[in-house]
């Protein structure tokens, strides 16, 4: 398969602290990848070096066929960018910055098109100074689709959303991917990953701890969460063989005539394993 | 070229929406030419009349305050907030937003030329200049140098916050000792000898051979065109190596 993104053995040092030490990845057309991990992972420094705004010290790296780190104009025409944290002019209004950016592209979108897929369509005579933060995120991403690009990175758009905000971030998302698009996201929120992605890789430090779809992500994990409570304290079992430690914990429980309150059996979550591969101290 | 005249109506319409760039580089020149005009429009300075040398001052005072002071402002707060690296994102190749940033002030400075030549020949009597030809020349001349000094010095400048501080404290300073609003001789010698290396002082120089009845045009103020080109590269130098896209990492 044809792969939007190639990434072997990438590193990247700020000063004498290496934040890199030698990604691989492939990001295949057409598919949203989500790119997860907490703070300080590398998460941004990774996107950064594909946008073509870092240079990478090691790897290679591939971007639709292009070195990214030898970025032309033609290149940014087919991505689009929605940066952690940016800013346009203040002073423009919604409308007017579409219609900018639109003339920075060799076949654009249309602006008033754009205006309606992130739903701004009541806020485009607003200048951008009057925004709230929300609106400013999708402005963002109208700014980033306004070129009608091939690929699109995301790095983390929802951050700050509220839900409902975020139900309808995921649904344009969605669209894109839809049309074709290959998406690159990054984000804090494992909900959001399972929503969205078809493929994942959890970073921690620097390095790639895990990757695969969802599904295969949790298939390799096959723990089972067991709690209940005794008295006042709450006990929590994890294990690989449920059925074993279930029926011995309910006969145990019969055979002393006790009740074991509030049991529940839960598989673990995406989320448990994120928060154990990005756990803090080894 | 598409893209460029692109860009520059958007620069534009950005600077015509900033009201205090506007204000200190577009209307203050022409509230200083009325009112000081009136002042000591009719004497003599340096064996002008003092609102022609007036006139000449503040066309060059336009072309340091835009080209320069607020150039260098707007880079730099546009850098700090992100808006730089949003750009740089974008296939606008980099030479052509610079050029079309740099165009917009040119416009900026033509405008504001032909404004104060208006009201300097009907509202102060300064009349109109010998050598308008060469005034566009000399006023070209320097906004390229002043330009330039203006993109080097947003290499210096770590902070949004800082950039107007800093920036006033150099160009302000310039435009009192360089002789916009009163004779360089009437300085005391220590200033004297700091004017003698602002190019600001030789952009006056330049612009009074145009203005002034009598004057030589641009050939008579050739070693005024070597200091502003001096200037204009030491400049440049500086700029290629300083500018920045994003702001420093913390």
């Amino acid at each position: 398969m044809e792969h939007a993104i190639e990434i072997r053995g990438l590193r990247k040092s700020y000063g004498r602290r290496e934040v890199l030490h030698g990604l691989d990845l492939n990001v295949p057309a057409g598919e949203v990848f989500a790119l997860l991990g907490p703070n300080g992972a590398g998460k941004t420094t990774t996107v950064e070096i594909l946008e073509g705004y870092r240079e990478r010290d090691g790897g290679e790296a591939r971007v639709l066929g292009v070195d990214p780190g030898r970025a032309t104009s033609d290149f940014r025409a087919r991505i689009g960018i929605v940066l952690q944290s940016s800013a346009v002019y203040p002073t423009l209004s919604v409308g007017e910055l579409l219609e900018l950016f639109a003339g920075y592209y060799p076949s654009p979108r249309e602006p008033g098109e754009v205006v309606r897929l992130v739903g701004l369509e009541e806020k485009r005579d607003a200048r951008v100074r009057t925004l709230s933060g929300g609106q400013l995120r999708r402005l963002d991403l109208g700014l980033a689709l306004v070129g009608d690009p091939e690929l699109v990175f995301l790095d983390e758009p929802t951050t700050g959303f509220d839900p409902a905000a975020r139900r309808r971030a995921w649904e344009t998302i969605r669209g894109l991917r839809a049309l074709g698009k290959t998406i690159l996201l990054t984000t804090h929120y494992m909900e959001e990953a399972q929503a969205l992605a078809d493929r994942l890789a959890i970073l921690r430090d620097g390095r790639i701890v895990a990757t695969g779809s969802p599904r295969d992500l949790l298939d390799g994990h096959t723990t089972v969460e067991i709690r209940y409570r005794s008295g006042v304290e709450e006990v929590v079992l994890e294990t690989e063989e449920p059925t074993r430690v279930l029926h011995e914990l309910t006969a145990d429980a019969l055979a002393a005539g006790r009740e074991l309150d509030s049991l529940q059996v839960r598989r673990r979550t995406l989320e448990d394993l994120y928060l154990e591969l990005t756990r803090d101290g080894e | 070229m598409r893209l460029f005249l692109h860009e520059l109506a958007a620069q534009q319409r950005l600077y015509w929406r900033s009201r205090e760039a506007a204000f200190f580089t577009f209307v203050m020149p022409l509230v200083f030419l009325v009112l000081i005009g009136s002042v000591y429009g009719s004497s003599e300075v340096d064996g002008i009349r003092g609102s022609t040398y007036l006139l000449a001052g503040l066309l060059g005072y336009s072309v340091i305050a835009t080209a320069f002071a607020g150039l260098a402002i707007t880079l730099v707060v546009r850098r700090e907030s992100g808006v730089l690296k949003r750009v740089r994102g974008t296939p606008l190749p980099t030479t052509t937003f610079l050029a079309a940033v740099i165009g917009s002030t040119l416009v900026v400075i033509a405008l504001g030329a032909l404004a104060q030549l208006l009201v300097g020949r009907f509202v102060v009597d300064a009349g109109w200049p010998s050598r308008p030809g060469e005034l566009a020349v000399a006023l070209l001349v320097g906004a390229a140098c002043f330009a330039a000094l203006g993109l080097a010095i947003t290499g210096l400048i770590r902070s949004a916050e800082g950039s107007s501080a800093l920036v006033n404290a150099i160009y302000l300073p310039l435009v009192f000792i360089s002789g916009v609003f009163f004779s360089v001789d009437s300085l005391p010698g220590f200033l004297q000898a700091v004017a003698e290396i602002s190019p600001l002082t030789y952009l006056l120089r330049l612009v009074r051979e145009c203005v002034v009845a009598g004057g030589e045009g641009l050939g008579g103020a050739l070693e005024a065109i070597a200091a502003l080109a001096g200037w204009g590269l030491a400049g440049l130098v500086v700029a290629v190596r300083m500018f920045r896209w994003e702001p420093r990492e913390a």
